[in-house]
């Protein structure tokens, strides 16, 4: 934070605060003892205590154990442990409630997993210990992931922290409403369909879907296991490079993991896009794009251009399939997924007269609405004689919408569309109507089909009610460190990403 | 009408490997409830599995064994249905693309060499075992995740005792191959059952029955006798059979319904999202190749006619492999393997038996065997005194031409000694003489006994019989 936003901080009356750094910032001026990690989580808890009432992107947040281990970074620091061995030392970091962390509680948004606690840490926490993060409580979601509104989340919905009557997106909506809240430097989601990238358009933060087996599904309980991947939300495109940096590798307990070695992604900002080819999918100006949304994101287009980027119309024929292709591959997927949970080994029971009485108890009161419309519909795809017409096809779309990518991908670099076809809807607004919440994910949903990367990144606003908007850029297959580097040029091109809600409470 | 009946068996095997096929955990039997368990067998949030290569390993031994395909590609599939002892409520298993096809297992049966065809033996897992008590149940998982390998037969078994010699071999090539202890008291070993009939003659199968739940090859057996004639008999009344699975009632020794057509689960089979399709290269497996083992069959075949062993003896060279190949170490060095298989088969397996003594104890070198075997064909010592001989071989490790030389138990073929010995006993014993004599040439037979026996053994038996039929008849 430089001294002109520290002043304005001070005088909108926020007195300077910790817990509104960047990770970068933090780690330099951590190093050179200037703020201790302590402080900082203290900083952190004492924002998250004062705003979270009113957003509610935390389920869960155990104040003793985040200050013990900030305790155990700043010991670690005074022993003189280098930050080439602990990149991501005293950083507070939040967890959406889909990822395990040993000891802590394991919920994923559902009374079916009340009060359980999960035996075990996730690969990716695994790493951010080993990195020296402070893991920095559960962030609330829609109920197994899915959703895109943060609606679906049994334990009450989270708020926009631009506008508390709108949703932040989802289904890791609590991971982008506390980045964008400053309750935390940064968090991770899951991104099945654009569950990263979307709620970070909507509450103005970056937000970064791996390329699938980048990164370990180890620990993240799983929603559609060939579309799932963990990822970052952060204030900065840098922050998204360290922590994806730090998260990334191929793991001996996925076996979908990809033994793709992991650039240093930071070094790799460079800021320069000159010549880079910039594709403009014609198939993504739809009808239901929002005026402002186009606007926000053609100037954008125009900004990468001045930057010395080159825009190119290419074309992904198979977009219009996408939705479609998804919600058959993703519940169906997610129909064995979720038949774990069956009140037998852990989490909720309802008691029966024998196991099929206990099942369906158990599940009928332990899932809701949206989670078991999902389960059957996936049930549904996979049933003998529905099967090759569903289930099949969809495979074979799949194929060919990936396909789609990997064509447009041998004349551009990266694919620039909107990230959302809307800014933050309100609450309510379409929880009625799934299949108008399955629309917000129009833009994002085909990413994940095709198995490659992308990132949301904030590109302006709308006008009144001021909104963030989102500009989403996908790369090839392992092409981390491209569309972090435009994403890099365009933020400091630009300095959206300055931009803070005004929360007054 | 005559009727024949068509069965095919599904085999489930418990693989021999260290660790379970999706984690960490001990594959053991006998464990405490609930003790080899971890968050991926119990199907915890979040897990992953990871293939136990070994167990894939494995499965391509028993294909190369079951003469089987092995395909380029193999994946493992999702069967979805909730049982409490199912972890995940779905069982990883390879259902589009198993990991061998297309083979044959061939055995002894009815004095010829039977052939049934294997269709697919594919890799699954095992899943935990359901407790019920008086006011509860409970699941033990120690079992859950164990590699399990499914041997789907064709339907070419015609009789309840072809498809008990049918497991009975299947059994021996999977110890044979170290695929599976396949101890039956443990459950290594369980099977199913696909049984028709149809009149004799007709190529159109009868209504498929399956019967589940024998816990012996011979429950298999008899399962078969009982449901083969209930078959038929219900179509001599004029009855119609219909697509269904029984339960074979080991009290009862009956079968009866479990569930008909209209109520079998749909399993919803997949692809399982969280692995990845295998390919087995050329590397991986030549590695398996060399673990290729002789199996019981070629092996008794082969000791019988490279070596003219007799059947019994052959057989015994299978089941006891160690003692096979200690045969085989000497029986190419010997004019006479046969007497080789005796004196392995008849003196040295009971000696070891007796002393507790295992072949990597013996005190002497092997091929004392095949001095031995020379010293009697070349009329050196007698069967008789090569039995004293090999037991004091046995003991002190000595040669035996040196044993024979210090106890002085060479073969007496000294004509005069020898006259001298029968005549002292046809002297003895004139009622046998007179009775030999007399046409009772048994007598003969007792006579020569005694001259042995006034020997000490060491009168060469065929110049004994020779001077006393001589004497008798002079």
């Amino acid at each position: 934070m430089d001294f002109s936003s520290f002043l304005k901080s001070w005088n909108e009356g926020e007195s300077f605060m910790l817990n509104q750094l960047s990770i970068s910032e933090f780690l330099s001026r951590f190093q050179r003892r200037e703020i201790s990690a302590r402080e900082t989580v203290q900083s952190c808890l004492e924002r998250t205590r004062r705003v979270d009432p009113h957003i509610h992107a935390f389920l869960n947040l155990n104040e003793p154990d985040a200050l013990a281990q900030a305790d155990e970074a700043d010991r670690r620091l005074a022993s003189g442990a280098d930050l080439g061995q602990f990149p991501l030392l005293g950083v507070p970091i939040a967890v959406k409630d889909v990822i395990s962390v040993k000891d802590q509680p394991l919920g994923c948004g559902s009374k079916i997993l009340k009060n359980f606690v999960s035996p075990y840490d996730a690969t990716v926490i695994q790493k951010l210990k080993t990195a020296g993060a402070v893991i920095f409580g559960r962030l609330n979601m829609d109920e197994f992931a899915m959703g895109s509104s943060t609606e679906n989340s049994a334990f009450g919905l989270t708020r926009n922290p631009w506008d508390l009557t709108r949703i932040p997106g989802g289904s890791s909506g609590g991971s982008a409403a506390a980045v964008a809240a400053d309750e935390c430097l940064a968090s991770l989601g899951s991104d099945t369909g654009g569950s990263i990238r979307q709620p970070a358009a909507l509450c103005g933060c970056v937000g970064f879907k791996p390329t699938y087996g980048r990164v370990s599904r180890y620990g993240l309980v799983a929603f559609a296991s060939s579309l799932d991947q963990i990822g970052p939300f952060t204030k900065t495109i840098r922050d998204a490079a360290l922590l994806l940096e730090t998260i990334s590798g191929v793991d001996a307990a996925d076996s979908t993991s990809v033994p793709h070695p992991v650039p240093h992604y930071a070094s790799m900002l460079t800021g320069q896009i000159k010549g880079l080819r910039i594709g403009l999918p014609k198939e993504y100006m739809i009808a239901g794009l929002d005026p402002q949304v186009e606007k926000t994101v053609q100037t954008a287009l125009r900004q990468l251009q001045e930057l010395g980027g080159e825009i190119v119309e290419i074309s992904l024929p198979h977009t219009e399939y996408a939705v479609a292709t998804y919600y058959i591959v993703a519940t169906a997927e997610a129909s064995a997924n979720l038949a774990r949970f069956d009140g037998v080994r852990y989490g909720l029971r309802v008691d029966g007269a024998d196991p099929i009485e206990l099942y369906s108890k158990t599940r009928g009161a332990g899932f809701g609405p949206e989670v078991k419309r999902r389960i059957i519909l996936g049930t549904y795809v996979l049933s003998s004689g529905y099967y090759d017409a569903y289930y099949l096809r969809a495979q074979k779309v799949r194929t060919l919408i990936r396909q789609d990518f990997l064509k447009a991908f041998e004349h551009v670099d990266v694919i620039a569309t909107p990230t959302t076809p809307t800014p933050a809807f309100k609450a309510g607004e379409k929880s009625e109507d799934p299949l108008q919440m399955y629309l917000s994910d129009i833009f994002t949903i085909s990413c994940n089909l095709a198995g490659i990367c992308g990132i949301s990144l904030p590109c302006g606003f709308s006008d009144s009610p001021k909104l963030p908007i989102g500009l989403q850029l996908l790369g090839k297959p392992f092409g981390e460190e491209t569309i972090l580097n435009v994403a890099h040029a365009y933020e400091q091109g630009t300095g959206w990403h300055k931009e803070k809600p005004a929360l007054r409470f | 009408m005559d009727y024949e009946a068509v069965i095919g068996l599904e085999t489930h095997v418990q693989l021999r490997t260290v660790s379970k096929m999706w984690c960490g955990c001990a594959n053991e039997f006998g464990a405490p409830p609930n003790t080899n368990i971890c968050p991926v067998c119990l199907g915890f949030p979040g897990v992953l599995p990871v293939a136990n290569d070994e167990a894939l390993r494995l499965t391509a031994l028993t294909g190369l064994l079951l003469n089987c395909e092995i395909p380029p590609a193999a994946k493992f599939d999702r069967k979805n249905y909730f049982y409490p002892d199912v972890a995940k409520n779905y069982q990883i298993t390879q259902y589009a693309m198993p990991s061998t096809r297309n083979g044959y297992l061939e055995f002894e049966f009815e004095n010829r060499i039977a052939r049934v065809h294997i269709t697919r033996a594919h890799l699954e897992e095992d899943v935990g075992k359901n407790f019920h008590f008086d006011r509860n149940s409970g699941v033990d998982f120690n079992r859950a995740g164990v590699p399990l390998l499914e041997i789907v037969s064709e339907p070419d078994i015609t009789s309840p005792d072809m498809a008990y010699e049918y497991l009975n071999a299947l059994k021996d090539v999977l110890i044979y191959g170290g695929i599976s202890d396949c101890d039956m008291e443990k459950g290594m070993v369980r099977c199913d059952v696909n049984i028709s009939v149809r009149p004799r003659g007709q190529r159109e199968l009868g209504a498929k029955i399956e019967i589940k739940n024998m816990n012996s090859f011979s429950g298999v057996r008899k399962a078969l006798e009982y449901e083969i004639p209930r078959q038929i008999e219900v179509l001599n009344k004029g009855g119609k059979l219909v697509q269904e699975t029984r339960r074979w009632d080991d009290i009862g020794n009956i079968t009866e319904t479990m569930r008909t057509k209209e109520h079998a689960h749909d399993y919803r089979y997949f692809p399982e999202p969280d692995l990845m399709p295998f390919e087995p290269t050329e590397s991986w497996l030549d590695e398996i190749r060399r673990r290729v083992v002789e199996l019981p069959l070629a092996r008794k075949q082969r000791f019988m006619s490279a070596y003219q062993l007799p059947a019994p003896d052959a057989e015994t060279f299978v089941r006891d492999v160690p003692l096979g190949g200690y045969f085989e170490a000497l029986a190419p060095r010997s004019k006479n393997p046969k007497a080789i298989a005796n004196w392995v088969i008849n003196n040295l397996r009971a000696k070891m038996t007796e002393s507790q003594t295992g072949l990597n104890d013996l005190k002497f070198k092997p091929e004392l065997i095949l001095d031995l075997v020379e010293l009697i064909d070349s009329g050196k010592i007698s069967t008789r005194i090569a039995q004293d001989v090999f037991g004091e071989m046995f003991a002190t490790g000595d040669p035996p031409a040196v044993i024979v030389e210090r106890k002085g138990l060479a073969q007496v073929s000294d004509t005069g000694a020898i006259e001298k010995f029968c005549d002292d006993v046809i002297a003895a014993n004139p009622k046998s003489a007179a009775d030999f004599r007399a046409g009772k040439t048994a007598a003969l037979n007792f006579l020569k006994g005694q001259v042995m026996k006034a020997s000490k053994g060491k009168a060469n038996p065929n110049v004994v019989g020779e001077i006393l039929e001589r004497k008798l008849k002079g």
